[in-house]
């Protein structure tokens, strides 16, 4: 296990490597140069020029390109992200409770997608082929194909001006339930459709037949000898899903006002904020990296198998 | 591999083809989805011809009107027609799916058969590329080119579209693999034809039917990706009448005016569901295993 475990980290290293050079693109490729653009127009032209050039040397961007790669792998290692150019301060302090917001988002939407995506599964493979398994593939199919962002405001007309369920504006801990719904229910859909397929898989294996055999009931058999070897392949798709699931609160986030980091990451692309973008498309990315890695080490102690393999 | 592939004592010749295309009219699902691009591609052309009237005009008098006889759709916040503007949509709509799919598909084959059919060299070099591309989950890595480039139109479906090459590589790559030491390539090699000649004129066709079943669930999403990059303001830009970017300025009067809501939400949930009934009957033709 911890041979497996080292292995995986060094796997790890180039990537981490990777997702350093790919941010740091992100500011050396600013074609308008995020400095002059914030103060166009803004006071007079030699004022202007003086601020700007005393911004450019503050975040290095009057060095060459290497160096300022030098700068950045630096400041990174003493965790130093820098601070926003919009914002005025460290990128940390705007950051950190967004993150929080947004795990808070993405875990009650993964908890959704989970249980309705397991149990439709699920039920669609133990009647298969009759009017329940058409319903949910066809229903699966609607949800592949629904934008989170419509779904979300369909949502907002359904529960809060129509049936009156929710505040337009909702305050404390229901805030998270329409936004956690409209990303949950959505990617249900995927979840559903590999739970239905392994379930299937599973239910020809000869220990599903000798079980029969032997008089466990069909509920039992699908629950506690079926389930749990279907599940570890749902397993493997969840670390992907949860990558949509936070690629999707980038989105659904705007529109229920969710003070995560996603709602933050657009605002700072559209305003030409590098170290801001930076930052935040760095942290999503190591959080997703480590989730994978949590989810293949979970793997592998769930299924010894994986560990002799590799 | 593939259907194709197996009725080698078959060629498929005129008849190979027209059983696959009747296959493919017989399949309810494909039939579906593509009566529904159909109907894309005849709005998209004839929008001019369709729309009542301009998709741009602004009349004040009738803004938030609900549908009706004249706007059967309804009008938005600034008394534009919706129906006019869902159906120029549609040009939005297939231009994305179109540019994003062509920009991943002819990078990521490219690559996909460099790493397959190349040195191991060059194999490692574009796989680990592909790895750290696909270190981020799609949406993120959209908004990376989006911060690279600048939120637009065009580049945020040049960001879809470079977005999606990783996973064409893959799937390329891996169809190379089952194919590179059948007999047929093998005979290519020693008849003397150059690498280039047996890469495309002898790998590419057979993988081609692996490659359309990606191409058919990669777009979809890609249009899906590309509207929400719109609705948070980084794609197309209002008043241009993207469907995405209709719901930007229309979702502050949901309460008031529900059909400026639902008119472009639901074209774009129909024509990405066409898109993936008719990408789950293109494998189902393509796919016998399925």
């Amino acid at each position: 296990m911890v041979r497996y475990l080292i292995r995986r980290l060094l796997l790890a290293a180039p990537v981490v490597v990777g997702i350093l050079l790919i941010t740091f693109l992100i500011k050396a490729a600013v074609p308008t140069d995020a400095v002059t653009a914030m103060y166009q127009g803004q006071m007079s032209e030699k004022d202007a020029a003086q601020a700007i050039t005393a911004l450019r040397a503050k975040f290095h961007l009057d060095l060459p390109w290497h160096q300022q790669l030098l700068i950045y792998g630096r400041d990174l290692l003493h965790g130093e992200l820098g601070e926003s150019i919009r914002l005025r301060r460290p990128v940390v302090d705007e950051i950190g409770y967004r993150y929080v917001n947004t795990i808070l988002l993405t875990g009650a939407a993964l908890l959704i997608a989970l249980v309705v995506g397991v149990t439709t599964g699920v039920v669609a493979a133990a009647r298969r082929n009759t009017w329940l398994d058409i319903t949910a593939t066809t229903v699966g199919l609607f949800g592949i194909s629904m934008p989170a962002f419509f779904f979300g405001l369909l949502l907002i007309l359904v529960f809060s001006v129509w049936l009156r369920l929710l505040p337009v504006v909702p305050h404390g801990p229901i805030a998270i339930l329409l936004p956690a719904l409209s990303l949950g229910l959505i990617e249900a859909a995927p979840i559903s459709r590999v739970t239905r397929t392994s379930m299937i898989d599973v239910l020809r294996r000869d220990y599903i037949r000798a079980a029969r055999a032997r008089g466990v009931g069909e509920v039992a058999l699908i629950l506690r000898h079926g389930l749990p070897n279907a599940l570890l392949v749902v397993l493997t798709v969840v670390g992907l899903q949860i990558g949509n699931l936070l690629g999707g609160a980038f989105i659904v986030e705007t529109i229920f006002s969710w003070h995560g980091i996603g709602e933050l990451a657009v605002n700072a692309i559209k305003w030409r904020d590098f170290t801001l973008t930076q930052a935040i498309i760095l942290i999503s990315a190591l959080s997703y990296l480590l989730i994978n890695l949590a989810v293949d080490v979970l793997y592998a102690w769930l299924d010894p198998r994986v560990e002799i393999e590799t | 591999m593939s259907q194709i592939a197996n009725d080698a004592e078959e060629p498929l010749g005129a008849s190979g083809w027209s059983r696959l295309v009747s296959r493919f009219f017989e399949n309810r699902s494909a039939a579906a989805g593509g009566a529904i691009l159909a109907l894309l591609i005849v709005c998209a052309a004839g929008a001019t011809l369709i729309a009542p009237h301009d998709p741009l005009a602004i009349n004040p008098v009738m803004r938030l009107r609900p549908p009706g006889l004249q706007h059967w759709f309804g009008t938005d916040e600034v008394g534009r027609d919706l129906f006019s503007r869902i159906v120029y949509g549609s040009r939005y709509f297939l231009l994305i799916c179109l540019v994003a799919a062509s920009i991943s598909a002819t990078a990521g084959t490219l690559l996909g058969l460099i790493a397959g059919a190349g040195s191991a060299l060059a194999d490692g070099i574009v796989m680990r590329l592909m790895d750290v591309m696909l270190a981020f989950p799609y949406i993120l890595l959209v908004l990376v080119v989006v911060a690279i480039l600048g939120p637009s139109l065009w580049t945020g479906m040049i960001a879809v579209g470079v977005a999606g090459i990783p996973g064409y590589a893959r799937v390329v790559r891996s169809a190379v693999f089952s194919v590179r030491h059948e007999d047929y390539v093998e005979s290519a090699r020693v008849l003397g034809a150059s690498g280039a000649q047996i890469m495309f004129g002898t790998v590419l066709p057979n993988v081609l039917s692996p490659l359309i079943i990606y191409l058919s669930f990669a777009t979809p999403l890609a249009a899906l990706l590309a509207s929400a990059l719109s609705f948070a303001g980084l794609g197309a830009q209002p008043p241009a009448p993207e469907w995405g970017a209709m719901l930007v300025n229309s979702r502050t009067y949901l309460f008031s005016a529900w059909w400026a809501v639902a008119a472009p939400g639901t074209a774009l949930f129909v024509s990405i569901f066409g898109l993936n009934l008719l990408g789950n009957g293109l494998r189902d033709v393509l796919d016998p295993r399925s």
